[in-house]
């Protein structure tokens, strides 16, 4: 099914958490919402699924208004971060409440149960049927609730923060498990989080959001290759900001020229140039343009990669993350001065 | 890792806690229950049971726990709604509403009872706008036991509210049920056990009720005398012996009652708090 938003504001009191939303989720499409805490991501999920309601605009559901229905009307699962498992029932009536609850059109006994069967195969857990939610990790729980809101198929599956309630490793499974599941349910879902890792690892499509508004909508490497701004650019992983001028497509980071290789833009005396460590290379002999002395702070090798920290002359941090072989081929020690050269970088005007 | 019979824990003081928790029960407790048990031991077999089982005991019984028991099940009902009311709604006046709840506790019983009396003898307020007589009936016993016992429900099952997150009920409507399917299905579960403490604690508190319900009770005997008065009586006639009698068929009974409401808490608990 496919979500049109169309012009949503939401103000709490003199706080405006989305301002002038327009968004289309397409059908079948899996969608995150990024951004940091307070940027309105979860507010929106909450009114795209009527748990709350927008003071002006309108949202479609496949071109029909929804937009005064309710969460019972709207036909919408919703999963939370806590769970929201029913203490008092095992993981089968859990999963099997929103059949049984069915005024028109409710399953026969038999239905249910076999439907509820089918479910727990589909999240893998077909022998934990008669547990209790306290008798279950974090992991399988959320599974639980993921399972209980597909049981009632609903149109669209909102997720807000699915994976926030759990550890690290968990969540890495989990996450990859929901875009395996996706694959095979195709259902159109949206869900929240603020973790930019899990928004491009299994997301179709990233809407990256600040302070109540869209900064970008894109593919995860659309998103991640071609921010569209300054704040896109810093919120996906990590980045190195340099203050620089611009003159003639050149850009000078305290004098030293920059070769800006996108199409440069326009003069300024004021624009940042964005590069992210790993478009950061460190060599032993100055370079040519784009490189910049610079003395090795830490070095550390324990990772895929190797994580170098150095300060330049101005007394800016760096952080560059180099390969191993690199690494093996410069050595570079604590104390010693290098040279950064830039692979890649993104310029914004101030 | 064990020492000696106690185990190891990170809280200090064990045998100190024990020792004072036991000490302190039993001289307020366990001694003084125990000297009933012997003084009605200065009777006979028969005479004990020819005291606990004669007539106007028996009516007395009658009255104490029928009354109490239905001015408990109305507790269990109103605390319930109140307690939801003040958890669930924010209107102008609830702190004070709030407050009011527990003016029950703080009063003396005797003021309630005669204010009670006051209100529903066939002279008094309501009592002349009802067509049936309320005050020196039973029914006036049961108003009075539900104004005092009526903060032990609300206060029971109050916080178990406030506890209950909203995701659990938009999860049930966003499944698809209504409100009524959402109170009994989400709510009334994880809320029933604290109304059944509730329950009991009024219910207990009914039965050993004296000061507000001789006002009211007009304390007929065979009719609205309540056990608690009886043993008071005998205890003017000096007979301690029969006195301490009543209290003690009174105690087995409640005693056996608390136990089971226990039992069928712990059975309906156990299950999901593993």
């Amino acid at each position: 099914m496919k979500i049109s938003v169309q012009n949503l504001t939401k103000p709490f009191g003199a706080f405006t958490a989305l301002n002038d939303i327009n968004l289309e989720v397409r059908s079948g499409e899996l969608l995150a919402l990024l951004g940091p805490s307070g940027c309105g991501k979860t507010t929106l999920l909450r009114i795209l699924s009527g748990l709350e309601f927008a003071d002006t605009g309108h949202i479609l559901f496949d071109g029909e208004d929804a937009t005064t229905q309710n969460v019972r009307a709207r036909k919408v699962g919703f999963v939370f971060q806590h769970y929201a498992l029913f203490r008092h029932m095992t993981v089968f009536e859990n999963i099997a409440f929103g059949l049984r609850v069915r005024r028109t059109g409710r399953p026969s006994r038999r239905d249910i149960h076999a439907r509820v069967e089918e479910l727990l195969k589909l999240v893998k857990l077909e022998t934990l049927a008669s547990r209790f939610p306290s008798q279950l990790s974090g992991g399988q729980r959320q599974r639980v609730a993921l399972a209980r809101a597909l049981a009632v198929e609903p149109r669209v599956l909102l997720l807000d923060e699915p994976f926030g309630a759990l550890d690290a490793k968990v969540r890495q499974e989990l996450r990859r498990w929901l875009r395996r599941l996706h694959d095979e349910v195709h259902i159109t879902s949206v869900f929240v989080t603020h973790d930019q890792e899990e928004a491009l690892e299994v997301a179709d499509r990233v809407v990256v959001m600040n302070k109540g508004q869209i900064e970008q909508v894109g593919t995860p490497e659309e998103v991640y290759h071609h921010p569209a701004s300054p704040f896109v650019c810093d919120f996906l992983g990590n980045v190195n900001l340099f203050e620089c001028r611009i003159h003639y497509g050149q850009a000078y980071v305290h004098d030293v020229p920059f070769e800006l290789h996108n199409a440069p833009p326009q003069d300024a005396q004021h624009a940042y140039v964005y590069v992210r460590p790993h478009q950061l290379d460190i060599q032993r002999e100055l370079g040519g343009p784009n490189s910049l002395p610079a003395s090795v702070r830490l070095v550390n090798t324990a990772g895929a990669q190797v994580d170098v920290e150095l300060l330049t002359e101005w007394g800016q941090i760096v952080h560059a993350r180099i390969s191993h072989d690199r690494h093996r081929a410069v050595r570079p020690q604590v104390g010693q001065t290098l040279f950064i050269a830039t692979k890649e970088m993104k310029v914004f005007h101030a | 890792m064990k020492i000696g019979w106690k185990r190891w824990s990170v809280l200090p003081g064990f045998g100190l806690a024990m020792g004072y928790t036991l000490t302190y029960l039993s001289l307020l407790v366990l001694i003084p229950l125990a000297g009933t048990f012997l003084k009605s031991a200065t009777l006979t077999w028969p005479e004990f049971w020819e005291t606990i089982t004669s007539p106007r005991a028996l009516a007395s019984y009658r009255v104490t726990f029928g009354t109490s028991l239905v001015a408990a099940l109305l507790n269990a009902v109103s605390g319930l709604l109140v307690a939801w009311v003040l958890t669930r709604y924010r209107f102008f006046g609830r702190r004070f509403v709030d407050a009011l709840v527990d003016l029950p506790f703080a009063l003396p019983t005797a003021v309630a009872g005669i204010a009670l009396t006051a209100i529903y003898a066939p002279t008094g307020w309501v009592g002349k706008l009802v067509p049936f007589k309320v005050a020196f009936t039973p029914l006036g016993i049961t108003i009075a036991l539900v104004f005092i016992g009526v903060p032990f429900v609300v206060r029971t099952v109050q916080p178990v509210l406030e506890d209950i997150e909203p995701e659990l009920e938009q999860v049930a409507a966003s499944l698809g049920a209504n409100r009524w399917q959402t109170f009994t299905r989400v709510v009334m579960p994880a809320v029933w056990p604290a109304v059944l403490t509730g329950f009991a604690l009024s219910f207990a508190r009914a039965v050993g009720e004296y000061g507000s319900v001789i006002f009211i009770a007009g304390n007929m005997p065979m009719r609205t005398e309540i056990t608690p008065l009886l043993i008071v009586t005998q205890l003017e006639q000096y007979n301690y012996a029969g006195a301490t009698s009543l209290a003690v068929a009174m105690l087995v009974v409640s005693f056996g009652m608390l136990l089971t409401i226990n039992a069928l808490q712990w059975w309906g608990t156990r299950r999901h708090l593993a």
